[in-house]
C-alpha cells in the first residue's frame, strides 16, 4: 500500500513537472534572470502547488494518521542554522547555472539528453560526498 | 497549448496534489533532495522512496513518448553541468531540502526553515545568473 501511495504521488510530481514546464532549463533559468528575459511562470507553478499542499497540511491536524497509518511528521525541530543558509546558497550557484534542481533532474532524465544525464550523476556524486561535508560543518561550528 | 503561466498554474496543482498524496498517503514531506539522496547515502533506502522515483522517472517518460517531450534547453558545456550538478547535490543534503521540500512542503506549512532556505536559493540562483549571463556572458 505505501508503495503504491509513493508510485502514485511520485508519478504525480513528475507530471505536474512535465506539464508545468520545469523542466525546461530555459524556464527556470528565466524566473531567475532578473535582468534578461523574466519569466514568472515558476512563481504560478509554485503557488499553484502550495494551494493542494497547505491544505494537506490543515488536514493533519484533524486527520490522527496518514492513511497508511504513519505519524506525520512533526513541526521541524532544527533551527535556521548555517548549514540552512549555507546549504541553500549553494544549491541555487547550481541551479542557477544549469536550471535543473533534483525533482525535475529525474523527470527530465528520459529526454534531456546526454546533458541532463551529466547533470545527474554529478548531483548523484555531489549527494555521496555531501555527509562528510555535513560533518565537516557540524564540527566547525564551536559548542554554544 | 495554453499559455506558459497556466500551463505552469495546472502542472503546480499536480505538483500539490503529489506532495498533498505523500503527506496524507504515507505521512512523509516530499522532498526530492532527500528522497534521492538518503538512496545514495545510504541513509534511507526504501522500497517506498524507490517507487516514489520510479513513478517520479516513469510518468513523465511515458508522456513524452505518447505526446512527444519538451525542449529542455539543457546545456551542452560539460564542465556547467558537472560543476552545476555537484553544487546541486551536495547544497541539497546539507540544506537538507530543495524546491520541493523547503519550497512547496515548508512554506505552504509556514516554516520558517523552509522560507529562509528558498530565499536564499532563489537570491543565489538570480546572483548566479546574473553574474555568468548578463555580466561574463558566459552560459
Amino acid at each position: 500500500m505505501k508503495n503504491l501511495v509513493s508510485l502514485i504521488a511520485g508519478s504525480l510530481f513528475g507530471v505536474g513537472l512535465f506539464l508545468s514546464g520545469m523542466t525546461d532549463t530555459a524556464k527556470v533559468q528565466g524566473w531567475l534572470d532578473v535582468f534578461g528575459a523574466w519569466d514568472p511562470t515558476l512563481a504560478f507553478v509554485m503557488g499553484g502547488a502550495m494551494i493542494p499542499m497547505a491544505i494537506a497540511w490543515q488536514l493533519t491536524r484533524v486527520v490522527p494518521r496518514s492513511a497508511t497509518g504513519a505519524h506525520f511528521p512533526p513541526a521541524p525541530i532544527a533551527e535556521v542554522d548555517r548549514k540552512l543558509v549555507i546549504g541553500s546558497v549553494l544549491f541555487g550557484m547550481g541551479w542557477g547555472l544549469a536550471g535543473l534542481c533534483p525533482g525535475p533532474a529525474i523527470a527530465s532524465l528520459s529526454y534531456g539528453g546526454l546533458g541532463g544525464l551529466v547533470f545527474g550523476l554529478a548531483m548523484i556524486a555531489g549527494m555521496w560526498v555531501a555527509p562528510g561535508l555535513r560533518a565537516r560543518l557540524d564540527r566547525a561550528v564551536p559548542a554554544e | 497549448m495554453q499559455p506558459d503561466w497556466i500551463m505552469g498554474l495546472i502542472g503546480g496543482l499536480v505538483i500539490g496534489l503529489a506532495g498533498a498524496v505523500y503527506l496524507l498517503g504515507n505521512g512523509r514531506i516530499m522532498g526530492a533532495s532527500g528522497i534521492i539522496g538518503g538512496i545514495v547515502d545510504g541513509s534511507g533506502r526504501s522500497a517506498e522512496r524507490l517507487t516514489f522515483l520510479a513513478g517520479l522517472f516513469g510518468a513523465p517518460a511515458l508522456l513524452a513518448l505518447f505526446v512527444g517531450a519538451p525542449d529542455t534547453h539543457v546545456t551542452s558545456d560539460i564542465a556547467v553541468l558537472v560543476v552545476a550538478g555537484l553544487l546541486v547535490g551536495i547544497g541539497t543534503r546539507i540544506a537538507n531540502g530543495c524546491t520541493s521540500g523547503h519550497g512547496v512542503c515548508g512554506i505552504s506549512r509556514l516554516s520558517l526553515r523552509g522560507i529562509v532556505a528558498t530565499v536564499f536559493y532563489i537570491l543565489a540562483g538570480g546572483l548566479t545568473i546574473t553574474i555568468f549571463r548578463q555580466i561574463l556572458g558566459v552560459i
